[in-house]
């Protein structure tokens, strides 16, 4: 009861300023976005939303990568923004990222067993050489991946697909609290996606992790989520239990979303359409006259008139 | 036989990674004796596992073979204009010459190679402004237009990549690759990082642009449902072999091969929470690939033969090809679906 959530975002607004003197633009990546995960109740909390919408800004806020320009995200209580040193490096074991993009987020000249020995020397504070590498391998099994299939080979010696598993493999070495997973499955496919998911599922369940699952493939979050939030433009424009959302989404960006998953059915007519997105109406005004409302199966979805007298407030999700 | 022309023909293609580790050899078999025509306008989809070796075979089709990736055997022939160029033996100026123009090629994880110093608006201006030969206001207005149509605002322009999300990123290098109009494209997972209403709306465009000019499409990705929706013919990858090629509808309804029948079986779909059968086993290290036919360690119905010999891409009617020592038999497919839950999950 008395114990602060594991995570809280309270009203979450992060704005880039771009171009030259000139040219200057103002972009509201996150608009006052919050939610907060238990700290009791370890759960698989997902973040789909529109390619550009915030989510990777999101994340980063999450990890203490990027400062919020209003708002804040608390960590058991703490504001993550005034960690240093120590209580930092502490706070980054515990709460742990995946990048999108293995390409990006792995130094091309440095070998990939390098780069797991020094997180865990750096989390873990291994000395010997069995002390290291015991909880690479170990981390490296949990991904179907082993040390020596890795050692002494290179980012671009690797697939997309057995990088990506590489970087989970990392992420796990620290053992956190909390795994940011900013879209962990998009490089791979559907059996090993599958095997991602369900090692998520079972680090909630066995372990006590808390996931931040990003990611444009509603079919894994459908399979394992308990809640999700749908972005766009910087904006929650629903939130709430994941499989009725998915099932049913109300906001019309939820919904074109969810229409637009394509189909094996038409397999082969190669008559792939538009997906209509022009004609839905996406603008930016729509959303910033909107509010976050309750709806009676415990879901907030934003819309410009209430759909229930408000009886409950979006933080209280 | 058929009227419609070849533009690209691959005979018997081998490639291999080729290393020496302080001494060490080593040796990633990745492509192994490929043999494939893509024809003028259409899509040819390439489908297989994680590191099955599709990015591969594509390098060496978009002939950006680097070490330690050599070509051991076989030939890579365009035929832009009706001459022939086998880029397995051509000189680098004639590979530069139909660069860009011809051909084009969107790399996996290419959103990682736009140059991170430069605005997106002059990457544009350094590779397409020759190309496309229009006045400086028309070509931004092309340009514009262009990116419009992937839902990209036209203050991209002014960004540096850094400020860009990874979907806008990777939906910059395809308009990059689309702008000029090429001939023949080749794109490995391109979408990967896009969210499915502006999937779906790139996916179009680049069915749009294939169509209006007739040309063809390498479409590379491990993701059945952009296959099933863009793709003319697919060819499925296993091991760094062709074990099945055929019109897109056969491989989802008519499969012959049963690693593509278990893949088509095991698709996810939303609303779906029962688990997926999952094959047995890992992939193959491509560095020690088993000896016979390489799926057999994996296979529900291997015989003694797979182990010993390698099936051959054999043709079927209707523009199909199996290499599978069963495939005249009919296996329901409960034997090939009724697998043991498997190693990872
Ligand atoms: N460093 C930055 N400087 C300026 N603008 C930025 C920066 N990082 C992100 N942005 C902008 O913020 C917005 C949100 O980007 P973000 O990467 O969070 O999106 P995303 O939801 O993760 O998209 P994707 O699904 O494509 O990965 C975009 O408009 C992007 O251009
Ligand atoms: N530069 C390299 N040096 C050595 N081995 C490599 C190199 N690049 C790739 N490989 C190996 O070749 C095999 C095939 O990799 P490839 O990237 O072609 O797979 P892929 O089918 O594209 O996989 P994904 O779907 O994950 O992108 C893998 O075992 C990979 O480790
Ligand atoms: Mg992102
Ligand atoms: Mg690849």
């Amino acid at each position: 009861m008395t114990r602060p959530p594991l995570l809280d975002l309270r009203d979450v607004t992060k704005t880039f300023s771009m171009g030259g003197m000139l040219s200057r633009r103002h972009v509201g990546a996150v608009n006052g976005v919050s939610f907060a995960l238990s700290a009791e109740k370890p759960e698989i909390f997902t973040i789909i939303g529109e390619s550009g919408s915030g989510k990777t800004t999101l994340a980063r806020m999450i990890l203490g990568n990027e400062v919020p320009t209003s708002g804040e995200v608390l960590f058991e209580g703490e504001n993550i923004a005034e960690r240093r040193g120590a209580a930092r490096l502490a706070f980054m074991a515990r709460v742990q990222p995946i990048f999108q993009n293995p390409f990006e987020a792995f130094n091309p000249l440095k070998r990939v067993d390098r780069y797991l020995a020094s997180t865990a020397r750096r989390f873990l504070g291994a000395r010997s050489r069995a002390e290291t590498e015991t909880p690479m391998d170990e981390a490296l099994r949990k991904v179907g991946l082993s040390l020596k299939e890795v050692s002494g080979r290179f980012p671009h010696e690797l697939s997309g697909g057995q990088l990506q598993r590489v970087a989970v493999a990392r992420a796990l070495i620290s053992k956190p609290r909390v795994i940011v997973a900013d879209e962990p499955v998009s490089m791979v496919d559907a059996s090993l996606r599958m095997a991602i998911v369900n090692l998520f599922r079972r680090l909630r369940d066995e372990l006590g992790v808390t996931i931040i699952y990003i990611t444009h493939d509603l079919a894994t979050a459908y399979y394992i989520s308990d809640r999700l939030i749908i972005m766009q433009k910087g904006y929650v424009v629903e939130m709430g239990p994941a499989r009725p959302i998915l099932d049913a989404p109300r906001h019309p960006y939820s919904q074109l979303l969810k229409r637009s998953v394509l189909s094996f059915d038409e397999s082969g007519a190669g008559q792939i359409k538009p997906s209509g997105r022009d004609e839905v109406d996406l603008t930016a005004e729509s959303l910033i006259a909107g509010r976050l409302e309750p709806a009676e199966d415990g879901r907030f979805v934003r819309l410009s008139k209430p759909i229930l007298e408000p009886r409950q407030t979006a933080g209280a999700l | 036989m058929s009227v419609t022309t070849d533009i690209l023909t691959v005979d018997r293609l081998r490639a291999y990674y080729q290393m020496n580790y302080f001494g060490i050899e080593r040796e990633v078999r990745a492509v192994e004796d490929v043999t494939m025509r893509v024809k003028a306008n259409e899509v040819y989809g390439i489908a297989g596992e994680s590191s099955s070796g599709k990015t591969s075979l594509i390098k060496v089709l978009a002939a950006a073979i680097r070490p330690p990736l050599r070509v051991l055997e076989g030939s890579v022939t365009y035929r832009f204009n009706g001459n022939p160029l086998d880029i397995t033996r051509a000189a680098e100026e004639e590979i530069e010459a139909v660069r860009w123009r011809h051909l084009s090629y969107i790399m996996q994880g290419s959103m990682s190679v736009l140059n991170p110093v430069r605005r997106i608006g002059r990457i544009f201006e350094d590779f397409a402004f020759r190309p496309m030969g229009l006045k400086r206001d028309a070509f931004r207005a092309a340009v514009e237009a262009h990116l419009a149509r992937l839902h990209l605002e036209p203050g991209v322009m002014n960004s540096y990549p850094h400020e860009l999300s990874g979907g806008m990123r990777q939906r910059v290098t395809i308009a990059l690759a689309t702008v000029c109009r090429p001939e023949f494209i080749i794109a490995d997972e391109p979408t990967t990082a896009l969210d499915v209403v502006v999937q779906k709306d790139v996916l179009a465009m680049i069915r749009e642009v294939q169509q209006a000019l007739g040309s063809s499409v390498v479409f590379v990705t491990h993701d059945m449902a952009v296959h099933a929706s863009i793709a003319d013919r697919l060819a499925i990858v296993y091991a760094g072999r062709i074990v099945e090629e055929a019109p897109t509808r056969t491989i989802f309804t008519a499969a012959r091969h049963p690693y593509t029948r278990h893949l088509v079986a095991s698709l996810p779909r939303i609303g779906d929470t029962s688990p997926k059968p999952s094959l047995e086993g890992r992939p193959p290290s491509l560095a020690e690939p088993p000896p016979g036919c390489r799926f057999h360690p994996r296979c529900p119905i291997a015989i003694e033969r797979c182990r010993k010999e390698v099936p051959i891409l054999e043709e079927w009617p209707g523009e199909h090809r199996v290499a599978c020592f069963r495939a005249h038999e009919a296996i329901p497919a409960g034997e090939i679906l009724h697998l043991k839950r498997g190693s990872l999950q």
